[in-house]
């Protein structure tokens, strides 16, 4: 009996500091980062891990009130595009989900895996001609020009995770839906929309997260530096800055502040978004 | 006469004709949304790929498989290439065993705190590659970095080495920051597969007196192939396509050290606007990646049988 308890302390001390270890390496370079950010060059260059003494606030307010870089402008640039992104991927999605689920047709199966082509080709095949194409168009340099592009290649994904839960609906409830009167829209939007809220809510917070931190195609379309998105703020920041390290420090802080936030308001969604393939075939 | 109008439209649901018009209602705009970003930038790349082509003007100056020819004999390309490769072998030899060893421990419920440390486990996922590398940068910074600390520390009278400075330490440290934003991610996925074993399986195993090694192989590795497979699959594609993280911790730069494939396409695309043997490097991106997924996909279909 004692050696069981024996066995499992050891256990467990093996366990927790294997865990403390982990922990230490992944929170260390985000407290270097925050307690950096209240440092001055010279105690950043002295003591990188200590705590700032004195904390200097300067650094933090100075990039908050817009005195240097932009940062909410660049916050607010990578909303409108993760939102515009998202809103494109369900309105457009959300139509084309539903039909390959429920409209019997002859080309059903063929746009259906026309559609998930999308799943195989990486961003990057796509990227020189997406350039030139987006120069042809006119959009090169505007939000528009990231938002159509990202919903394109999002699309895969959310038309095949909505087409498998629509199609899990019982058709009686879209016969009952029609001795009621509903329509299409009506049914759709009625009865679909609603039921598939967790699937639509999945789709969109994977989509804003994958948008808020997409660095390829902003880099590739955007140029004025009004209209960078936080990624790209962050690396024109770091080249207008270059010496100055805890201004650098700052800025990083305050870039990851909203996806943490994020992260602890959708947890549930995300995790179970990233891992619905891990437990079904 | 409003119940037969129902009953027409419960006919066409179901079967029979539909309104065209419809069809192009519901599926018009997400078609041409994916074909006008997705598969003809994908055709058109091909295209391109046979051509030399600055990007302005005509497309005129046709080079045939000259561009294919100059892929297989570019020296950068065998070294980015090389670099995928070592990032890939490097994530499953030591990224994906950790990260269930990870699963492992924390999804055990007795043990306590499991929450605390999965949601710190997988933070650095949430976070941009941007944000990363910058970060990274720093704490690799020879002049202020965590590492010149350490250094000073442990060995007062060496300088700090330049770790993203010096060609032969480049990849290493990239290859560390891919497994702190990571690993996580894999923990995660590998976290849903446990969940999905019965835990009676488990217990009858215990009881019948198998060992904890035992009921490993034998129960919960079986019950976790989905998940598994899904992450060696993700892990693999993820680093012949990784360029974010690389271009913000110094472009691949120096002397290509750090150059990953996708990297080296955006340098030849997009900085040199040579925009033909660009679009050849992609098109052979993709092929790399199609021919992984299906040979993968075989293997897995034999294990099976």
């Amino acid at each position: 009996m004692k050696s069981i308890k024996a066995k499992n302390l050891l256990l467990n001390v093996f366990r927790y500091s294997f865990c403390i270890i982990i922990l230490l390496v992944i929170t260390l370079p985000l407290y270097i980062s925050v307690m950096g950010g209240f440092k001055s060059v010279g105690q950043l260059r002295a003591e990188p891990v200590s705590l700032p003494d004195p904390f200097m606030w300067n650094q933090y307010t100075d990039i908050l009130i817009g005195k240097i870089g932009s940062f909410w402008l660049e916050l607010i640039n990578s909303l409108i595009v993760g939102l515009g992104t998202v809103v494109v991927i369900l309105v457009v999605g959300t139509f084309a989900g539903y039909a390959l689920a429920r409209i019997k047709f002859k080309l059903n199966n063929i746009i259906y895996v026309y559609f998930s082509l999308g799943l195989l080709f990486p961003l990057a095949v796509a990227i020189l001609p997406l350039y030139v194409q987006l120069r042809n168009f006119r959009l090169l340099d505007t939000h528009i020009g990231v938002i159509l592009p990202q919903a394109a290649f999002g699309l895969s994904m959310m038309i095949m995770l909505l087409r498998g839960f629509i199609k899990q609906i019982p058709i009686e409830l879209e016969e009952a839906a029609a001795i009621d009167g509903y329509g299409r829209f009506g049914f759709l939007f009625q009865i679909v929309v609603p039921l598939s809220t967790p699937i639509l809510a999945t789709v969109s917070v994977l989509t804003l997260v994958s948008s808020w931190n997409n660095f390829f195609t902003p880099l590739l379309v955007l140029n004025t530096q009004k209209k960078f998105t936080l990624p790209l703020g962050v690396m024109d920041f770091m080249g207008e800055y270059a010496a100055d390290w805890n201004m650098i420090l700052a800025f990083l802080t305050l870039a990851m502040i909203p996806a943490v936030v994020f992260y602890i308001l959708c947890q549930k969604y995300i995790v179970s978004g990233l891992t619905s393939g891990a437990i079904k075939g | 006469m409003r119940w037969q109008l129902a009953k027409r439209s419960i006919y066409k649901g179901l079967a029979g004709r539909v309104n065209p018009l419809t069809l192009v209602i519901f599926l018009g705009p997400a078609f041409i949304l994916f074909t006008t970003f997705v598969i003809i930038p994908v055709i058109v790349a091909a295209a391109f790929s046979f051509y030399n082509w600055n990007g302005l003007g005509p497309m005129v100056d046709f080079r045939g498989i000259d561009n294919y020819i100059q892929f297989f004999s570019d020296s950068i390309v065998h070294k980015s290439l090389l670099h995928n490769l070592i990032i890939a072998i490097v994530s499953l030899v030591i990224e994906l065993p950790l990260a269930m060893v990870l699963a492992l421990i924390v999804s055990d419920r007795k043990f306590k705190g499991s929450v605390f440390f999965r949601t710190f486990f997988f933070l650095p996922y949430m976070l941009s590659e941007v944000i990363t590398g910058v970060l990274w940068q720093f704490i690799y910074h020879p002049q202020y970095g965590l590492v010149r600390s350490v250094y000073a520390f442990l060995f007062p009278t060496v300088h700090a080495p330049t770790l993203m400075g010096d060609p032969s330490t480049v990849l290493w440290a990239i290859m560390v920051v891919i497994i702190w934003k990571y690993f996580g991610l894999h923990m995660t996925i590998y976290i849903a597969g446990l969940q999905a074993i019965p835990q009676d399986q488990i217990e009858a195993a215990t009881i019948d007196g198998a060992s904890k090694t035992r009921i490993f192989r034998s129960v919960i590795l079986p019950g976790m192939r989905t998940a598994v497979r899904l992450s060696v699959f993700f892990s693999m594609i993820g680093s012949f396509q990784l360029f974010d993280i690389v271009w913000a911790m110094g472009k691949g730069d120096p002397v290509n050290s750090g150059e990953t494939i996708v990297t080296y396409m955006y340098k030849v695309g997009l900085i040199r606007f040579n925009i033909g043997y660009g679009s050849t490097i992609a098109v052979c991106i993709f092929f790399i990646c199609l021919l992984f997924s299906f040979v993968y996909q075989r293997i897995l279909a034999k294990e099976a049988n």
